[in-house]
């Protein structure tokens, strides 16, 4: 499998939320600001792209029916040096997702990865299976925040980006109050809520599945125009 | 301590509803709903891990802490709530083979459902003594389960319903879930204490 169709499968064809469908209590939770977006998409790249690489060094050695109980553990081991690093040195990002740092470990996108991909392939593409999943798990989530911002709060950046004194600044303690477009006065605060992490993603899922059926159907109607072509050639 | 109990049971079921409002154990919540009966086996054994889990996990961390080590205590936690499915599930087995057979697929899931580690590390982080804890994870069972039937009575109906051709499947379901999410946002004006 090349890099370039990895790349292809992470982001679109086989997007681990959009299309796996994995992970969604934290998509739909922590994507209030770009800020915590972005923070939970690193994290979870990094967690990934660390797990990815020892089980898939570790796949020849690793009993079958324990390998569940062992993904855990070295999933667990992981999460655990990232949380506490966020803890050390980008406390905000760690007070703000809370309880959902931890609970990276039980993330259906790391187990399932190691389970799908790295229990059978080699290290070296397991390691950009992890970067290319981990991307696409962070464009959405980006995508996410980005939507429920905007239309509840209407910011963009939260906690990211901050303007003051005309001058714009990127903060990475999660201080800034992001880039006001319209005053929040007039904006859907539904959105910042529950209610909102389900129906944004419930809308971003419906438009990945017309794109793809639009795509098939464009496939086909190709496939069939070729074939009519062929005919008419056999016919005359 | 009663006064305390029974704030916490309505906080966990009603206002602060694992699903409708944590967005803990979603996975779960999805994919085990589409039929009432599956979602109240699903919505027992929750119950029963999580209020078994909380208790356990409260002497572990403990004992992780006398010992110096609470920065393990997710690692701990994971490998305790693995280990109790693993023992609900032999034990059930052997001396309630009915209910084993209602629950058995749904039993080794509850190991990645983030309720359940959710519940015992919400339980460190609110410094819950050992009866506030069980009582947490016992009402956090129960929350679930009442999201969870909810949720599937609402989407058998929802089978036979129109709507756009992009829709069906899951976001269709999201979107009856977000509707439900709402209902329960009506409870979080309710005033205890």
């Amino acid at each position: 499998m090349s890099i370039k169709k990895q790349f292809r499968d992470g982001l679109i064809d086989n997007n681990p939320v959009l299309v796996q469908r994995l992970g969604l209590c934290s998509t739909m939770a922590i994507t209030t600001t770009l800020f915590n977006g972005i923070g939970m998409g690193i994290s979870v790249l990094i967690i990934l792209t660390c797990c990815n690489v020892v089980i898939s060094a570790m796949r020849k050695i690793i009993p079958n029916d324990i390998r569940i109980a062992i993904f855990v553990v070295v999933i667990a081991g992981f999460v655990t040096i990232v949380d506490l690093l966020l803890q050390a040195f980008v406390p905000a990002l760690s007070a703000s997702l809370g309880v959902f740092i931890p609970l990276i470990v039980v993330n259906c996108i790391i187990i399932g990865r190691a389970e799908a991909f790295c229990q059978n392939e080699p290290v070296i593409p397991s390691f950009f299976d992890g970067i290319f999943q981990g991307i696409g798990y962070t464009v959405t989530l980006v995508l996410m925040c980005i939507v429920r911002e905007l239309l509840g709060n209407g910011s963009f950046g939260g906690g990211l980006l901050d303007v003051s004194q005309g001058a714009l600044r990127l903060t990475l303690d999660g201080s800034g109050s992001g880039i006001q477009v319209f005053s929040s006065e007039y904006a859907a605060t539904i959105l910042i809520m529950p209610f909102g992490g389900f129906l944004t993603l419930a809308v971003l899922l419906a438009a990945m599945q017309f794109a793809l059926r639009k795509a098939d159907e464009k496939k086909e109607k190709a496939l069939r125009a070729a074939k009519v072509l062929v005919d008419e050639e056999v016919a005359a | 301590m009663l006064a305390s109990v029974i704030s916490i049971s309505i906080g966990a079921i009603l206002i602060n509803n694992f699903i409708f409002s944590k967005f803990l154990g979603c996975c779960p919540f999805l994919g085990c709903s589409t039929k009432v009966d599956t979602a109240v086996g699903m919505g027992i054994a929750v119950t029963f891990v999580m209020g078994l889990a909380s208790a356990i996990c409260y002497v572990v961390d403990g004992l992780l802490r006398n010992l110096g080590l609470e920065y393990m205590n997710t690692l701990a936690f994971i490998l305790v709530i693995a280990v109790l499915v693993q023992l609900v599930e032999m034990f059930l087995k052997k001396s309630i083979p009915s209910l084993y057979n209602a629950l058995g697929i749904y039993l080794p899931l509850i190991t990645t459902n983030c309720a359940v580690l959710g519940v015992v590390l919400l339980n460190v982080q609110y410094k819950y003594n050992f009866i506030e804890s069980v009582t947490y994870g016992i009402t956090g069972g129960l929350g679930f389960m009442l999201a969870i039937v909810l949720f599937a009575s609402v989407r058998e109906r929802v089978q036979f319903a129109e709507y756009p051709e992009s829709f069906e499947g899951f976001p269709i379901a999201l979107v009856t879930a977000g509707l439900l999410a709402l209902a329960f946002m009506g409870f979080s004006g309710m005033k205890l204490g």
